[in-house]
């Protein structure tokens, strides 16, 4: 829904506290476009000596060895896109079931404290995620999950291969916990939010509550749902520290879901601090500017699959 | 409204007067290692206790960091694993004084399921480990230096650090001694490119020590105070003069006995000839600036406090490594450089 030009009309002529108003929310919203325009210029500037050294075959390239200097960013771009897909698809999954649940099926007294439990999963710091992970996640993954994959699936290339525990499966599924606070706290507000006379229609013509769910109520708030799924997105592709401590930090593309890979955030954590030459430090700006440029695309198609949804719908 | 401000006045009143015997105190910032941490902390609290009048406050942002914060003159010193290099310095708003301030070593950490004897490895085995020419436990040069162990048919999976770190610095400083191939595939730094094709990247000592203990199979190099307080095992080595040496404080300090005109420019003990002496070892330094732009007194006193005997004796109860009495020395004439 857009907002009508007779809303900025109103908004013009009225008393000067509204035009006092108006200035506050316009502010605000050009102070966030500044923000982030300025926040890109900042990143190319600073990646800039880099651009110039290493010109777009930056983004192709596998080596990074600080030693030489010579960086290439293709790893940590499989490895940020790969780990996300993942978490993704796995916390979409769990994320949109729990909701469904909690929405419909849930009796109040379950209801309330399960929603308050799975959000309250957001509010553990990552570190602690990370620390569970290497601890605890790592070492099942290597013994128990890793293995019974192998054997099921083992001739996929996804599930071939050595075991180390850590690895892009092991930073996919930390991701996934972290973000599926996100995808279940919205999606159940806006399955919540879907009007009762759809759900009595659906009864009324026979279904059972299941496919009342499943069916209606969740087609009907997908838009929403699936809004929720991009923010948590985007939470997955710039989530740092837990990653970095289950991830394996090797910069190597590999067919394998267990192997060791490297994410754009985590190499910057990783080596920031004790980058000395200013080509290193340049090169880690420009895998900022690179995160920066691959959350924007995938921001981007988001928004484009929505309006696709909504076109279709004739809203 | 009066009354608000009268309250005002009143509170900011009550700050000042809490606030003042903390201001005729002295704050000296330093910044830099992470590896110096907890030796700075102890040492700084003792010093503190003996002088309430001087508080040092230390921060462990990176060495990198420290250099940064050092050189745009945000803190008094700073502290960094490897001395700064000649284009560091030269970045540097004044000439800097360099001074070795404590010891470290890398115990090779493992974790080899049902194997209790400590293995032991030569420079060159462990070389070829991280060079991912020897990939399992059972290989025969591994085999002939451990006769009667039971080394299990395992790959081996070589865990190094991911974050730039002075314990990488000097590991892959002693690889670069001990393997020509080491030293022109790969070199020597904070961070750098593992060409094992078994290697995991683990962030912190914590990491690679956690990700060993994880992983059946596993080696890697971990800080000396972390391997002494939590117990772990770690190999034997053989050092260049063909003994055989376990990391502890002893042969880590024996290795830098034996180099006593060590300075900034020359500051490798690696690999070191001394018959006691562990092969991967090293030392972590302080900077300040010649001249000092204020309370150049009390950075003299605090620092010639922590190079000298009593400061360094508390490197000991946190596992760290005193300076041999040689380099305690040169690092007093050469803060005595300092203008006062």
């Amino acid at each position: 829904m857009t907002v009508g030009p007779q809303f900025r009309r109103v908004a013009r002529f009225v008393s000067p506290a509204d035009r006092g108003f108006a200035a506050v929310v316009y502010g605000g919203s050009i102070l966030f476009a500044l923000l982030i325009i300025g926040l890109f210029v900042e990143l190319v500037l600073g990646s800039w000596p880099s651009i110039i050294a290493f010109g777009p075959s930056f983004i192709w390239k596998s080596s990074w060895d600080p030693i030489t200097s010579n960086f290439g960013a293709l790893p940590m771009i499989f490895g940020t896109v790969m780990t996300s897909l993942i978490a993704i698809v796995l916390a979409a999954f769990i994320g949109i079931m729990a909701a469904v649940f909690l929405a419909d099926f849930a009796p109040q007294w379950l209801g309330q404290p399960l929603s308050f439990l799975i959000e309250l999963l957001a509010a553990v710091p990552s570190v602690v995620y990370g620390l569970w992970g290497l601890f605890v996640l790592a070492p099942f993954m290597r013994t128990t999950i890793g293995p019974a994959l192998q054997h099921v699936l083992g001739w996929v290339p996804l599930f071939s291969g050595p075991i180390y525990g850590v690895g892009l499966l092991t930073g996919g599924i930390i991701l996934a916990l972290m973000i599926v606070p996100t995808v279940t706290a919205i999606s159940r507000d806006v399955l919540v939010a879907i009007p009762r006379d759809l759900r009595e229609a659906s009864m009324a013509l026979g279904s059972t509550k299941w496919e009342t769910a499943i069916r209606v109520v969740l087609p009907a708030a997908r838009v929403g749902v699936f809004g929720a799924c991009v923010l948590a997105l985007g939470r997955a592709l710039g989530e740092t520290i837990a990653v970095t401590m289950v991830i394996g930090n090797r910069p190597e593309i590999s067919a394998s879901l267990f192997a060791p890979s490297y994410t754009l955030a985590s190499v910057i954590a990783n080596e920031f601090t004790e980058a000395t030459t200013s080509i290193y430090t340049s090169a880690l700006i420009e895998l900022g500017l690179i995160l920066f440029l691959v959350s924007m695309a995938v921001n981007a198609l988001a928004r484009f699959m929505i309006w696709s949804v909504r076109g279709s719908e004739r809203v | 409204m009066i009354r608000s401000l009268r309250r005002c006045c009143f509170s900011l009143a009550v700050v000042a007067a809490m606030a003042l015997p903390a201001a005729a105190a002295t704050q000296l910032t330093g910044a830099g290692s992470s590896f110096d941490y907890p030796f700075f902390s102890k040492a700084f609290y003792i010093y503190n206790q003996k002088n309430p009048d001087i508080t040092v406050n230390y921060q462990s942002i990176g060495s990198g960091g420290g250099i940064a914060q050092f050189t745009a003159r945000n803190v008094d010193f700073g502290a960094t694993d490897v001395p700064m290099n000649a284009g560091e310095l030269a970045r540097a708003p004044g000439p800097v004084l360099q001074l070795p301030v404590t010891l470290g070593g890398a115990a090779i950490a493992y974790n080899l399921p049902g194997v209790s004897a400590t293995i032991r490895l030569t420079r060159a085995v462990l070389a070829d480990v991280y060079l991912g020419k020897i990939l399992k436990w059972n290989d025969a040069q591994i085999a002939k230096l451990n006769k009667g162990v039971n080394l299990p048919d395992m790959a081996i999976i070589v865990v190094h650090r991911s974050d730039g770190s002075g314990t990488s610095y000097i590991f892959t400083d002693f690889l670069s001694h001990v393997s020509g191939e080491w030293k022109s595939k790969v070199g020597t730094g904070k961070s750098v490119s593992w060409p094992a094709p078994s290697s995991v990247g683990a962030k912190g000592t914590e990491g690679v020590a956690g990700q060993v203990k994880s992983t059946p199979g596993a080696i890697g190099y971990v800080e000396m105070a972390y391997v002494v307080e939590n117990h772990m095992q770690a190999a034997t080595l053989q050092n260049k003069a063909g003994k055989w040496v376990d990391c502890t404080p002893e042969t880590v300090g024996a290795a830098a006995a034996s180099k006593p005109e060590v300075s900034a420019t020359n500051f490798s003990i690696v690999d070191s000839s001394a018959a006691g002496g562990y092969p991967i070892s090293g030392y972590s330094w302080v900077v300040v600036y010649k001249k000092p732009e204020a309370r150049a007194r009390e950075l003299f006193n605090v620092l010639s406090w922590l190079v000298g005997p009593q400061g360094q004796e508390n490197a000991k109860s946190v596992d760290y490594v005193p300076l041999p009495r040689n380099v305690q020395d040169a690092a007093a004439a050469t803060l005595r450089q300092m203008q006062r």
